[in-house]
């Protein structure tokens, strides 16, 4: 069953392959150094959705609430940055609702992301690489206030449907799917979505669930996540640092590792998912009981063009 | 020889906020040898301790991988221009670089 609102359905009825986001697996994590008894581990498969990866939950959200209210409309562009997920999910969505889609995106972004975005039909805007992501959210601001009733400019990094996809469907999900035992969430900040609104709605529901956050090095950076290490590190609008109890910094070789002792248990996933394993792991030497829950933000196929893999 | 370094967002503050700083070399090393002399601390963070590019980290001579051409020994000419760039994409920079 569809976690979406009663009001999206309809909106979606001429494009049934999105009715499959969401609704991920929930499975056990069996790794060494995971195992301890007492402790569960578990982690909702974010790359069972279409797009490959968690983003296509907000990305969905937020393109529904703004068909809803009318700030998408048919002769409108959506237009976002992305460092490539959200890009895939953007123009997935977009394209399979009807509409036209424009990312700005840092020419770093893998390959097979771009290839991906340009398959289902957005146009893609690149930025330097040496100027990081920052290069690619100035540009979309400028060619969105430079036009601004041709773009919605959906931004994710300030769009409140953003969380509330995480509160209204991942974190129910989550609930439902531990029988409302967890007792532990790990996650990471790209946009601050996932762990606002899990976090929000798990501490609403149960709260003596702990969240903790990764942090990773500024440089060279885990893919998709957002360093806050110093006083001067943007904090994205929609994320709410109150959910966040413990912070865990991980850096990118953990990251890999941990990514390439998942590939081995039949889990192929991207550098995010091994930075927040590497988190669940500072959780379950910590407690002797509980029940955590952490997220595989995408898949590894996505990463064969960088160095993930060898 | 006369190059340029194009230093990405993260480690400026290695270079005084510096986007671009001169240096000479014949070589890939060379440079970085003479990167490290100007502006302390920036090798740590591209090389690992066995003197080699760190894993995820990327340079191109004038827009060209060294991995795909002779590495760390990629020959650098007048006027060249190198970068560093993470392999990698995402997260946001330093507020100093917000809009």
């Amino acid at each position: 069953m569809s976690t979406l609102p009663q009001e999206f359905l309809p909106l979606i009825a001429d494009a049934p392959g999105l009715s499959l986001i969401g609704n991920t697996p929930l499975v056990p994590i069996v790794l060494p150094g995971l195992d301890k008894p007492g402790v569960e581990v578990y982690a909702k498969v974010e790359y069972f959705n279409p797009g490959g990866s968690i983003k296509d939950r907000p990305v969905l959200w937020m393109l529904l609430s703004a068909i809803l209210d009318g700030r998408l409309t048919r002769e409108r562009t959506v237009l976002d940055s992305s460092s490539g997920n959200a890009g895939i999910a953007y123009a997935m969505i977009g394209g399979a609702l009807g509409y036209k889609v424009k990312l700005v995106v840092p020419e770093n972004a893998s390959e097979e992301r771009k290839k991906r975005i340009l398959a289902h039909g957005a146009q893609l805007d690149f930025t330097d690489a040496v100027e990081g992501y920052d290069e690619a959210l100035r540009e979309v601001r400028r060619q969105a206030e430079a036009d601004p009733d041709k773009y919605f400019f959906c931004d994710q990094y300030s769009n409140e449907s953003n969380w509330q996809a995480h509160y209204n469907m991942t974190a129910v999900e989550i609930l439902e799917q531990t029988d409302r035992r967890v007792t532990h969430f790990v996650g990471g900040v790209g946009t601050g979505g996932t762990i606002t609104g899990v976090g929000r709605r798990l501490k609403e529901e149960l709260p003596e669930v702990e969240v903790t956050m990764i942090l990773p090095d500024a440089f060279p950076g885990i893919e998709g996540l957002k360093p806050m290490e110093t006083e001067d590190d943007i904090v994205p609008e929609i994320f709410d640092e109150s959910v966040v109890d413990r912070k865990v910094q991980v850096n990118i070789e953990q990251a890999y590792d941990m990514c390439q002792a998942l590939a081995r248990e039949g889990f192929f996933v991207g550098q995010s998912s091994g930075g927040y394993l590497r988190g669940v792991q500072d959780v379950v030497e910590r407690i002797d009981e509980g029940v955590v829950v952490t997220v595989l933000n995408d898949i590894g196929e996505r990463y064969f063009s960088t160095s993930l893999w060898g | 020889m006369a190059a340029t370094i194009r230093i990405p967002t993260p480690l400026r503050k290695f270079t005084d906020g510096k986007s671009e700083v001169d240096v000479e070399g014949g070589t890939v090393r060379e440079i970085f040898d003479d990167v490290e002399n100007r502006h302390g601390g920036l090798k740590d963070k591209i090389f690992d301790d066995a003197g080699e590019l760190r894993r995820f980290i990327n340079v191109f001579v004038n827009g060209e991988d060294v991995r795909h051409a002779e590495g760390l020994d990629t020959p650098v000419k007048d006027g060249d221009e190198l970068s560093v760039v993470p392999a990698i994409a995402g997260g946001l920079g330093s507020r100093s670089r917000q809009v």
